[in-house]
């Protein structure tokens, strides 16, 4: 058991980096403080795609003998798997994307109610 | 060729056409009711012939389920119905322009164009082939009523209305709807057949538990304690609670009853079974209580509301019985109600326009001075007593034959013992209209008979009650012909 | 395949929000003409495609000719078709719909509006179309960022909506990745037809089981099904009107296809009943959602937020039914993503009308509505009446299909809870009709003279006619029930159960 968890040390890192920014996200009142989360959250998972494509002793996954690459058979071990660099490429943008949203979003609040926490926000909305 | 959804859309149409003429041409509007009411009975004339040979003329629209289609029939029983509720829409709507012009009621076209829906839906749940179809029918005729009940739009109506409305289709889409569904689980279809849909592997508690969510479910027809809608709806203009309420609406719920009991169940099931009694029963209890109620009610409308349950589960306790003269006399019974109510509630219109009068305690000596609206009601009230010569003698006699076919004394001792009860709350009305002495009587010369057009109807329909007595041959034709041949 | 028409539905609105952005720059004027057009090309390329699948099976489409397990591959069944067609056609009479009532509610960014607007429809669209599994996560954040930015247009009480919604929707799409992540490192692949014929060796693993668990939970949280429903309502609320009614019918239920392509299409319906057998547990939570849904609508005072609770309601049903394990309920969820589309769409279509004349919804507005708005309110009428479920609007046939699948079930409190919002629906709706005849529901003497000679005052043309073609739509739907189910949803359950 010990050992099992000490063979995937990466995933129980990754998983506690995703816990901290779930609760982040769910339990802080301080809106930036979410957002922060939310960045946490997104990052551990791209952790994960990561060492889930990771080997060891591999390299980046780009063809050494590009130029006459017919030549050589290219040897899987040799590299990292492609697929889940360039998957979580994309989920980066992704992540951007959201982060700046919701930045803005809490720009706006501020702007609105000259307060980012979400308890005094919401007292003030009901009035 | 003569259609049963031709003859739903020509009231479809009146409507349409109501609404377009509007409020200010009022005589145009008004003849579109007439011209689509003598369409329609023709129509449905032409139609007897066939059904009186013994064809059933069968018509499938559109395939919704598998197995259900929204689907027609011209069966003898939905045609005595059908016929019903548009023979007496054309009296009522004569009726309707001499109550509700001399009272200057507002939003006349929207009454108008909305009666013309209700007897549309009403002739649909007529013709229904099966259970789905007459659904339909039966919730389009709910909605279309509310705003007839609503009309006043005061704080009476809204009570009124509310309740109309949370009875209605709380009981239909709480306990019909689930019903329907179980039974086309368990059988894959709804359409009615004199066997019964159930052949055999039902277990006896689901049989009763379909049969206590049907009951309750179509709550149109007053079971008690599904009635309370049916007296606070005598909220509407007396016009709506004649034709709606003593014809259309719950005549459609105990229609709908007698359709599910002879359709879905059979008669052979429930004279087989338990199912009977426990039918009996329910309606029994509701008969003798509406009628003990009626007794203590000082307003005319709601007497005469309470005296209705009480007359449904006559005919829904014909039908239980589970004897082939028992339906037929409860198919009768439907039609010879439906005359004698609806002469008492225009005579409790023409009185209100007349006098501006609610109360029964208001009404003694008015005889004198309203001779021919008191003979009516007398009329009307004998009718629905069942007293000779009028047509409530006739369907009540066959219903005791009903139930000492099927043995169950204790129903015919239930008829009596209300029949001296309806009694009982109609006679002393009529008794003190006309038999008083001059210084008790609370009208003296000012008072008139209601215009013609709210005089005639009364009139007519009550002659129609006498006529009954004598020329019921076709109408009991018909009901022979629904149930055994 | 010879025909581009699948891949040309997605690229219209994909391209049409460059030339938004560009053109509408100089000429804002221009932005609606060209959403419009490039919804109406997607709309035909969908109907075309749901031809094709209607008589010749479900079609593939391999974006750039890479052939399945490496490129991206779009799959059309009989599933998604008809919710192509749904979606687009929704979304083009929803752009129609809201020319003037943008006009007015965001006179100075139409273009911005616009572009945002039909990217959201190029994000469902492609949702709905993709047979790769991480393909649907990028689209989903397209689909939920322009939804974000659509609601958040309205500033005030909105943004703090919008914030909320945006971590909800953030935490959904995260639980999605990382429950495809799990299904990657077991199967190596995302394509969902490799997907499954892989994981039918696999349905004893821990991971495969985690990952289901996980895109599962993620899709609930991205449809607001209870108790991850909080974010809905004030985010549906507080939006402009023409982005509720885009979204508000659209975005729940292309959630639920999602759901429901990963139960029957990656997974199994064996896998899910049978192996895990806990559905009965969801059943149960989808009867609390109908239940809260319909209460919540009922305490309100604000007709639109009180749709908002019924579309919590709704969601209730269709997981409840998608997850009662057998063909009658999961006939019924499929039938009713389309006809609670429709619904939806009519509803806030009609209480958009109503904003669009008062500015406000609270009920006590709906005093004499029905004089003053007849076609507004006849189109309410029919969707109210299809949210009940009134034969024959397609709302009673989808109830009905629930109910059966219910009772074949045995789940008793899930069809009591299906009665109960019917019932409620009803409740609400004659309330209003109440209200529009009587007057305020506080004032103890209505008087009915009151008024009687209000003016008609319409909302424009162009957002009534919208709005009752889909009011059409509804009866076409329900008249047209027993075609829809045995052309486009009895193959479908036939091919999973």
């Amino acid at each position: 058991m010990l050992q099992e968890l000490i063979a995937s040390y990466n995933y129980i890192i990754v998983v506690v980096i995703m816990m901290i920014g779930l609760w982040a996200m769910l339990a802080k009142q301080n809106l930036i403080k979410k957002c922060i989360g939310m960045a946490i959250f997104q990052t551990g998972i791209i952790l994960f795609y990561i060492s889930m494509g990771a080997k060891k002793g591999s390299t980046l996954p780009i063809l050494e003998h590009a130029h006459d690459g017919a030549h050589h058979a290219v040897v899987a071990a040799h590299y990292a798997n492609p697929l889940t660099q360039i998957l979580m490429l994309t989920a980066i943008v992704v992540g951007v994307a959201t982060l700046g949203v919701a930045l803005t979003l809490a720009q706006k609040v501020y702007q609105q109610n000259r307060s980012y926490h979400e308890d005094k926000i919401l007292e003030k909305l009901s009035k | 060729m003569w259609h049963p959804v031709l003859i739903l859309s020509i009231a479809l149409a009146a409507a349409f056409l109501i609404l377009l003429t509007g409020e200010r041409r009022e005589n145009l509007r008004e003849s579109w009711t007439f011209i689509a009411g003598g369409i329609m009975l023709y129509g449905l004339f032409q139609l007897l012939p066939g059904v009186l040979n013994g064809q059933i003329l069968r018509h499938s629209v559109l395939n919704v389920f598998p197995n259900v289609d929204i689907a027609f029939w011209v069966d003898p029983f939905g045609l005595l119905f059908a016929f019903i509720a548009v023979g007496l829409w054309i009296p009522t709507s004569l009726y309707s322009i001499g109550y509700m012009r001399p009272l200057k009621e507002h939003a006349q076209t929207r009454y108008f164009a909305c009666f013309a829906i209700a007897i549309s839906a009403t002739v649909g749940v007529a013709f229904s082939a099966n259970l789905f179809t007459l659904y339909l029918f039966y919730e389009l005729l709910s909605l279309s009523t509310y705003p007839l009940v609503a009309h006043h739009q005061d704080a009476q109506a809204r009570e009124g209305s509310r309740k109309y409305l949370t009875y209605l289709l709380g009981t239909s889409i709480g306990l019909a709807l689930p019903a329907m569904i179980l039974v086309y689980g368990l059988t894959g279809t709804l359409t009615f057949s004199e066997m019964g849909v159930f052949g055999g592997g039902i277990s006896a508690g689901l049989q009763v538990s379909l049969l206590l969510l049907f009951l309750f479910g179509f709550a149109k027809s007053g079971l008690m304690p599904f009635h309370s809608w049916l007296p606070g709806a005598m909220v509407a203009p007396t016009p709506v609670s004649a034709l709606l309420h003593a014809v259309a609406v719950v005549k459609v719920g105990v229609f709908s009853v007698l359709r599910v009991l002879t359709g879905i169940f059979g008669i052979d099931l429930l004279a087989g079974s338990h199912l009977s009694t426990i039918a009996c029963i329910i309606a029994s209890i509701t008969l003798i209580t509406a009628s003990l109620i009626a007794l203590t009610q000082d307003s005319l409308k709601r007497r005469l509301a309470f005296s209705t349950v009480g007359q449904l589960a006559y005919i829904i306790l014909g039908c239980s019985v589970a004897s082939i003269v028992g339906v037929q006399a409860s198919m009768l019974h439907i039609a010879m109600h439906a005359f004698g109510k609806i002469t008492l509630f225009f005579c409790a219109g023409a009185i209100f326009v007349a006098t501006g009068k609610k109360y029964i305690s208001q009404m003694v000596g008015l005889g004198k001075q309203m001779p021919w609206t008191m003979l009516a009601f007398f009329i009307g009230s004998l009718s629905v007593i069942g007293l000779p010569p009028t047509g409530g003698f006739i369907s009540k006699w066959y219903l005791i034959m009903g139930a000492l076919d099927a043995d169950k004394v204790w129903v015919v001792v239930v008829y009596l013992v209300s029949s001296i009860l309806n009694a009982a709350y109609f006679l002393p009305i009529v008794y003190r209209a006309f038999f008083c002495s001059d210084e008790d009587s609370q009208y003296k010369d000012e008072v008139k008979e209601a215009p013609l057009p709210a005089l005639i109807p009364p009139l007519l329909t009550a002659s129609g009650c006498l006529l009954l007595f004598y020329y019921h041959d076709t109408l009991f034709k018909l009901a022979q012909l629904a149930v055994g041949g | 395949m010879s025909t581009q028409a699948p891949v040309l539905m997605i690229i219209a609105p994909l391209i049409a929000s460059i030339f938004i952005t560009l053109i509408g720059w100089f000429r804002p004027k221009f932005s609606h003409p060209i959403a419009v057009i490039s919804l109406l090309i997607s709309s035909i390329a969908s109907i075309q495609v749901f031809q094709m699948v209607l008589s010749n099976g479900p079609q593939q489409y391999f974006l750039g000719n890479w052939p399945a397990p490496f490129g991206i591959e779009y799959v059309i069944d009989h599933l998604n078709s008809l919710l192509l067609v749904t979606i687009s056609v929704v979304a083009t009479l929803v752009a129609l719909y809201a020319k003037r009532s943008v006009e007015k509610e965001l006179p100075d960014k139409l273009a911005n509006y616009y572009t945002l607007f039909v990217l959201l429809v190029t994000g469902l669209l492609g949702i709905s179309i993709t047979g790769d599994a991480f393909n649907l996560y990028v689209l989903l954040e397209i689909a939920a960022l322009t939804s974000y930015a659509l609601i958040a247009f309205a500033k005030g009480r909105s943004l703090m909506a919008t914030f909320n919604y945006v971590m909800m929707g953030s935490i959904g799409a995260c639980f999605y990745l990382l429950g495809v992540g799990y299904l990657f490192i077991k199967t190596g692949t995302l394509n969902m037809t490799n997907l499954s014929q892989i994981l039918v060796s696999l349905h004893m693993s821990q991971a495969v089981l985690v990952g289901f668990v996980l895109i599962i939970l993620g899709m609930w949280v991205k449809m607001a099904f209870f108790p991850v429903h909080g974010w809905l309502s004030n985010a549906y609320t507080y939006a402009p009107t023409a982005s509720t009614c885009l979204i508000a019918p659209l975005m729940t239920k292309v959630s639920v296809y999602v759901m429901i392509r990963v139960m029957t299409s990656v997974f199994s319906t064996e896998y899910v009943f049978n192996h895990l057998s806990w559905h009965l547990v969801v059943v149960a939570m989808a009867s609390v959602a109908i239940l809260v849904g319909s209460m919540m609508a009922l305490s309100q005072r604000d007709l639109k937020k009180c749709m908002t609770y019924l579309v919590v309601a709704e969601i209730g049903y269709m997981v409840g039914g998608a997850w009662l394990g057998n063909p009658a309920g999961m006939t019924g969820a499929t039938y009713h993503i389309i006809a609670d589309a429709a619904m939806t769409a009519c509803l806030f279509m009609a209480v958009g009308c109503i904003i669009y004349k008062h500015g406000h919804t609270s009920l006590d507005t709906m005093k004499g509505i029905f004089r003053k708005m007849p076609l507004t309110m006849l189109g309410f009428v029919v969707g109210m009446l299809s949210m009940i479920g009134v034969p024959p609007t397609c709302g009673f046939f989808s109830k009905w299909y629930l109910i059966s699948g219910a009772i074949e079930a045995g789940q008793w409190h899930f069809m009591l809870a299906l009665l109960f919002s019917s019932l409620v629906n009803a409740i609400i709706f004659f309330r209003i009709i109440e209200i529009g005849f009587f007057g305020s529901l506080g004032s103890e003497t209505p008087d009915p003279h009151e008024h009687q000679d209000v003016a008609v005052k319409e909302a424009p043309l162009s957002m009534v006619l919208p709005m009752l073609v889909v009011a059409g739509a509804l009866i076409g739907i329900g008249i047209y029930t027993s075609d829809i189910i045995s052309l486009v949803i009895q193959p479908l359950i036939s091919a999973t159960f």
